[in-house]
């Protein structure tokens, strides 16, 4: 298989997990949550290292997962007992960054891990950190790591696509009727730990915050129907994935770094033709809508 | 057999309590009309009931069981629906919401259960609206999606906080036709309700609340002139046609 179509393929699954998964975020008003969580996931790779000593996708996805969760944790914590909530996100992402940080500067030596990749990432690696299993290559472990996420969210919002739906439009009515709302939340804030860890290492941390939420937030201003929210949400990862390739080949610029811009000019577009909030259509409807004023006066 | 049954109920928020030692029993088939002033604890009341907020003491059993163990016969109309409005979604979306603990988990709604829901929207007078974004309908209009989403469930009992806010004339006749519809198929029914002019005429049972009850039972033995002016402290001498006792008093 050709390095081009590792790194493609590596940013299409990007765009397709994290655009799903953060559609679900945004329509939950949490999108600040997916920069919180995007960040703090950098203590449970640090976490996976001192426990495991290695860097190998099982444990890091499991210290990922765990710190998310407790991101999650706390922020709801700290915001039930009358914190605000922006405040409370503000807290405990900071502190469980920095911790994770800190702890980075420990291992720093041993191994590649910095801040620098953390944050920024190298899809352009990718096609050569390969899952090797005696001496036979089965394709870069990104790709592993991100397909099996990516299924297993699927999975999820697949088995409890009623209850998620539930949840987030009407949480009272969802606990009424014997949704496990708080449990929803949490396996929400799973998927969300898992796609950034998966993502990490291609795109980093921060691009990851675009690929879940630019994403969905264009979608958005697109569809009034849930379900085709998360497909158009997923296909406009994908898009900006391929996009933001080509626009990286064309000016020799970071990958990961033009695939957050397109994301960025998906949202543009949608948000200037966008049929229901499009600024242009509002213009265009805004001056007929005067003009029958006019003409019944 | 009673359908409901609160026993010492007390609520409170931030330490101040909202709902004091509620004690009532609601018998089966019967419509109670919970009445009461602004900020007497009615909403409050319904929530606590139907554990959506923390109590501090009481019990609550529906047809004699727990609440955890009866969800699928209960039915809800909140006052003001804390819904997100933008969600995207329309309104016979919403209306199959309230079949969704019917449908069972990982399950999608069957055709069944769409044929009814959209006949629910349609006994609301809402079937030419089915598909619309909820942002995008009038206030009287989403109530009257999430009255059809109530009806949808199919519940044995109902609580309805103010369903009739809101709603024009015509509408309120239509609710409170299904309601007496809903009571003579033996399922019990709680309103909250602001117009003591109707109260004679749409609810049997009623009960009078201000932070504690005033009285409980029978609309003619307990909607009187001396407990309405218990429950709205001396407050009510505006009232043009007040209840039967009323005119007898005076
Ligand atoms: N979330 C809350 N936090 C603190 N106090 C509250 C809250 N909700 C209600 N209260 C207080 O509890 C009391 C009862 O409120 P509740 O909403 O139950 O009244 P109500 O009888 O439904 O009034 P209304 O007729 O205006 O709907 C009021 O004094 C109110 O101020
Ligand atoms: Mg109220």
């Amino acid at each position: 298989m050709s390095y081009t179509f590792w790194i493609l393929l590596t940013g299409c699954l990007v765009g397709l997990t994290c655009g799903i998964t953060g559609a679900l975020l945004v329509l939950r008003k949490m999108a600040m949550i997916a920069d919180a969580i995007s960040h703090t996931v950098l203590l449970g790779i640090v976490g996976a290292f001192f426990v495991t000593q290695s860097l190998s996708g099982i444990p890091m996805l499991i210290g990922a997962g765990i710190v998310g969760i407790l991101t999650a944790v706390f922020v709801e914590m700290l915001h039930s007992s009358g914190v605000q909530s922006d405040a409370a996100i503000g807290i405990v992402f900071t502190s469980l960054f920095a911790l994770g940080v800190v702890l980075i500067s420990f291992i720093g030596d041993q191994v590649h891990l910095d801040v620098q990749h953390a944050l920024m990432g190298e899809i352009a690696f990718v096609p050569w950190n390969t899952l090797t299993i005696n001496g036979v290559s089965y394709g870069p472990t990104a790709v592993w790591m991100l397909g099996a996420v990516l299924a297993v969210n699927l999975i999820l919002i697949t088995l409890f696509y009623k209850e998620i739906k539930m949840s987030t439009f009407d949480p009272q009515f969802a606990t009424l009727i014997g949704v496990p709302v708080m449990i929803i939340h949490y396996l929400l804030m799973t998927m969300v730990s898992l796609s950034t860890v998966a993502s990490f290492d291609s795109v980093g941390a921060i691009l990851v915050v675009a690929m879940l939420i630019v994403p969905g937030a264009t979608a958005y201003l697109l569809t009034d129907r849930f379900f085709v929210l998360l497909i158009l949400s997923g296909v406009i990862g994908i898009l900006s994935a391929a996009l933001g390739y080509g626009f990286a080949i064309q000016w020799n610029v970071s990958i990961a770094g033009s695939m957050a811009v397109a994301t960025g000019v998906f949202f543009i577009a949608a948000f200037l033709f966008g049929p229901k909030q499009g600024v242009v259509i509002k213009k265009i409807r805004g001056t007929t809508g005067k003009k029958t004023v006019q003409s019944s006066t | 057999m009673n359908a409901l049954t609160v026993s010492n109920m007390s609520v409170s928020y931030d330490k101040q309590l909202a709902l004091e030692n509620v004690s009532f029993s609601v018998p089966e088939g019967s419509m109670t009309g919970i009445i009461g002033p602004n900020g007497a604890g009615k909403s409050t009341l319904i929530k606590s009931i139907l554990q959506l907020l923390p109590t501090v003491s009481g019990t609550v059993e529906v047809f004699k069981k727990p609440l955890r163990s009866q969800r699928k016969i209960i039915g809800y109309v909140p006052q003001r629906s804390e819904v997100d409005w933008d969600f995207p979604t329309n309104a016979l979306d919403v209306v199959l919401m309230g079949r969704y603990n019917h449908i069972g988990m990982f399950k999608r709604a069957s055709k069944k259960e769409v044929t009814w829901a959209k006949h629910c929207l349609q006994r609301v007078g809402m079937q030419d609206y089915a598909s619309r974004q909820i942002s995008q309908l009038s206030g009287g209009q989403q109530q009257r999606v999430f009255l059809a989403r109530a009806m949808a469930q199919d519940a044995k009992i109902y609580f309805m906080d103010e369903p009739f806010a809101g709603v024009d004339a015509s509408t309120e006749k239509a609710i409170i036709q299904l309601m007496k519809e809903w009571k003579n198929e033996g399922k019990t029914v709680l309103v909250v309700h602001h117009d003591l002019q109707t109260v004679n005429d749409y609810f049997d049972h009623v009960l009078l609340l201000n932070k504690t009850p005033i009285a409980y039972g029978e609309t003619n033995r307990v909607f009187t002139l001396a407990n309405l002016e218990e429950a709205y402290g001396g407050k009510i001498a505006f009232l043009q046609q007040g209840p039967k006792a009323a005119k007898g008093s005076t």
